[in-house]
């Protein structure tokens, strides 16, 4: 089973990619532990995932905290801060 | 309760008559978002806004008496003047109107995944917005 994985706005721009079915990687279990994989990939996704950079996540169309479980059959998004309103 | 997430147009007029008609109701608060200055295209993550949009207002419901709602928010290209969100609450009287739609519009600005897009660039999410986000806390 993988996990969906969706990217938002500028971060969707950055990765140039909307989204992707992914194997959920062996000992990845949180949000914080799925960023830094993706973040291992190098290039854009090193630097538009780095700790530095404001990054929300939802789990499951939740809100969800870095320490938030991840689990196969998930849908997790990758976002900036949101500016709606 | 009505939450709708549209690329149309709005009558804000028509909402809130909507929300007076039930003779219990004393009181209306809205709120209307409106492009200022400069054109946009606004994005949004379709199921989730829905989703985060309704958990919203439940809170409200949870804290303050409110008989009734309206949220529309608007995604895709908008130009200056044009309406982004209605924020509506029917009370019985007007503290819990106010109160509620202001909460509701604080947290849609920080909870609900919508993103403005202008021809500089992607518009940063300001900290003015989390500290009103934060006082109802």
């Amino acid at each position: 089973m993988k996990v969906k994985l969706l990217y938002f706005a500028s971060l969707r721009e950055q990765l140039g990619t909307a989204g992707e079915a992914l194997e959920l990687p062996a000992g990845v279990g949180t949000v914080a532990a799925l960023r830094s994989h993706l973040r291992g990939r190098g290039g854009a996704w090193e630097l538009a995932l780095a700790d530095s950079k404001l990054v929300r996540t939802a789990v499951n169309q939740d809100m969800a905290p870095p320490s938030a479980p991840v689990k196969a059959g998930d849908e997790v998004a990758f976002f900036p801060p949101v500016t709606g309103g | 309760m009505k939450v709708s997430v549209q690329s149309a147009d709005f009558d804000a007029g028509a909402e809130i008559r909507a929300l007076s008609r039930d003779p219990k109701v004393g009181a209306v608060a809205s709120f209307v978002g409106v492009v200022r200055e400069v054109g946009m295209t606004l994005e949004h993550y379709p199921g989730m806004t829905e989703k985060a949009l309704h958990r919203i207002v439940e809170q409200a419901q949870g804290r303050w008496q409110v008989m009734d709602c309206t949220v529309i928010h608007r995604f895709g290209k908008l130009e200056p003047t044009d309406p982004i969100v209605l924020v509506a609450v029917a009370s019985a009287h007007r503290g819990d109107a106010f109160a509620a739609c202001e909460f509701i519009m604080d947290y849609l600005k920080t909870q609900a995944p919508f993103w403005k897009k202008e021809a500089a660039g992607w518009v940063e999410a300001r900290a003015t917005d989390d500290r009103a986000a934060e006082r109802w806390k």
